[in-house]
């Protein structure tokens, strides 16, 4: 079950020129959430900017009944939440989303992120790796946008991290690291989060490998909550459409039309 | 202190209901609202086969408010009835059923349907503009609607709701056109059609190229447009377009509407339909209203 919440702001960290990380104060959803999971973050009590902002959940914390949430700042939506501070309230609807990483069964998974696709892969990382060996392989445009590097190698076996310039680490894209390895020795299972190249591509091998996949899909989002149906993606099973918001945002990658 | 109102024949404890598709059919509402509080619930348009609707991106957000073209996705009139009706009836508020469709027949299957449905009533969508046979094409004159109402008319026994488009020069002409075709009430407004351009790629952003704007962008030509309409017909006016404060509410019911609905507001707040209510009542207290039947069309023009 999902609440609405007046929530409060516990840490806020500016991970990047315009990447910043806060923490949240919240039993109820840090008790329910689950890795893919998303929040709907109203950024002021106004009707301007008029919609909640969905933004993917990074970090789950029982203990301290917090929720760590990471984004960029794009538009005056994400500008005016990145210039809240610590103590201020914001009204959040969340944990949602009922497709969340599913992991349980397997033993070696690859995780595949983008940019800033990686946020939502880390809690699964971290939740996975207490059963499981993961090899993780996130991209970034150039040496400037590279984020959580230490954390992902805490939760990783083995951490890939590229750039498309080669300004830092390995030359090129993730994806074709995670296929060279794959091909060597096949996971269990694929996560991928980023842009819709690399999920494609992601789909497009892990199909010819046999390997299964999941992706966690962005779509544009009225509510948020699966009442507007707003979020519309074409179900590959049936006539008609599934909702990113509250069939995905994760899917197989062979349930959806992507 | 008095909040009952009489709508058409359906008794409401309150003059607040939900827009047609911002609510679903209630169920992901219900998870964080008491739905029994509504003064009525306006379902889903329902057609009488399930649709898809329309490809993504189907909304977007705009200056106080957003533009959506779903295109009446939905699960089909036979859906309601076995799934969403018995399961909605537990709150024991009255249930409006709203009916789209492609074309005149349809509409009539449709309606003759729902007169067999535990229902307290049919709200008529002949406006929405993200469609391309029926709905809106009937909604803009005064023919059109008289001709879609005066075809359901005949084969429902329930108190029928026209919904009306904006997107019109005169919206008095297919308010009257409702009305003499025997329809029991009016909402006013649907969605106002719009467009919204991505600069860097050239291009509608949303994927139907144009779509229906909502909020409280539009709000103060609801108001003019409600207004208006109670000036011209009897029947009583559903206003809606853009509330999402007990304020809102009451500046459309000064201006004739009998009672109010909550449309994208619910999105950015699940408990908005609620808050409105309280608020409401905040306002009949500070201003003395003993019955809220007072103030509807009491707006005293310059």
């Amino acid at each position: 079950m999902s609440v609405v919440e007046q929530v409060k702001i516990v840490t806020k960290e500016q991970l990047k020129n315009d990447i910043f990380k806060f923490t949240i104060q919240s039993e109820k959803m840090s008790n329910e959430a689950l890795p893919g999971q998303f929040l709907e973050i109203r950024v002021n009590n106004d009707i301007e900017p008029f919609l909640r902002r969905p933004i993917s959940i990074h970090k789950i914390n029982k203990e301290k009944n917090e929720l760590e949430f990471i984004f960029q700042v794009k538009g005056k939506g994400t500008e005016i939440l990145a210039n809240k501070e610590v103590n201020d309230k914001i009204s959040i609807i969340g944990p949602l989303g009922k497709g969340n990483f599913q992991f349980e069964n397997y033993k070696n998974i690859s995780i595949i992120g983008g940019g800033i696709g990686i946020f939502p892969l880390y809690e699964l990382a971290r939740q996975a790796s207490q059963n499981a060996n993961i090899t993780t392989y996130l991209g970034f445009r150039n040496k400037d946008f590279v984020v959580l590097e230490d954390e992902f190698s805490k939760v990783s076996n083995q951490l890939v991290i590229t750039t498309d310039d080669g300004s830092y680490q390995k030359s090129g894209f993730a994806i074709n690291y995670l296929k060279a390895d794959c091909e060597k020795q096949k996971p269990d299972c694929i996560y991928a989060c980023g842009p819709l190249p690399m999920l494609k591509a992601v789909r497009d091998f892990a199909n010819e490998m046999n390997i299964p996949a999941q992706v966690s899909l962005e779509e544009r989002m009225g509510c948020g909550i699966g009442i507007c149906l707003g979020c519309a993606v074409k179900d590959k099973h049936a006539e008609g459409y599934k909702h990113v918001c509250k069939d995905g945002p994760v899917f197989d990658v062979n349930d959806v039309e992507f | 202190m008095k909040t009952e109102i009489n709508f058409a024949g359906i008794q409401m404890k309150n003059p607040v209901t939900v827009a047609s598709g911002t609510f679903g059919y209630g169920r992901e509402m219900a998870e964080y609202i008491d739905l029994s509080k509504l003064g009525a619930i306006i379902t889903k348009g329902t057609f009488l086969k399930p649709r898809a609707g329309n490809k993504s991106p189907r909304v977007c957000e705009t200056a106080s408010g957003m533009m959506n073209a779903i295109g009446l996705e939905n699960p089909g009139i036979e859906h309601f009835a076995e799934e969403d009706l018995p399961w909605l009836k537990q709150f024991g508020t009255p249930i409006i059923l709203n009916v789209g469709a492609s074309s005149l027949d349809e509409y009539v299957e449709v309606c003759r349907f729902a007169n067999k449905l535990d229902i307290d009533a049919v709200e008529l969508n002949l406006s929405c503009p993200n469609v391309h046979a029926g709905c809106m094409a009937f909604g803009v004159s005064y023919e059109g609607v008289k001709e879609a109402t005066s075809a359901v008319r005949k084969v429902l026994d329930k108190p029928l709701i026209v919904k009306l488009t904006p997107n019109v020069t005169d919206i008095t002409l297919p308010a009257k056109g409702a009305e003499d075709a025997g329809a029991d009430a009016v909402s006013a407004i649907n969605t106002v059609l719009a467009m919204k351009i991505d600069v860097k790629r050239r291009k509608p952003i949303l994927a139907n190229n144009t779509g229906g704007l909502s909020g409280p962008a539009i709000k103060p030509i609801g108001v003019r447009m409600v207004y208006q309409i109670a000036q011209k017909i009897k029947i009583p006016v559903i206003g809606l377009g853009g509330i999402v404060t007990g304020e809102d509410a009451v500046e459309y019911m000064l201006a004739g509407a009998k009672c109010v609905s909550i449309g994208c507001g619910n999105f950015i707040d699940p408990a908005t339909s609620l808050n409105v209510i309280e608020q409401i009542e905040e306002y009949m207290k500070e201003n003395k209203v003993e019955d809220i039947n007072e103030i509807i069309g009491g707006v005293t023009m310059n």
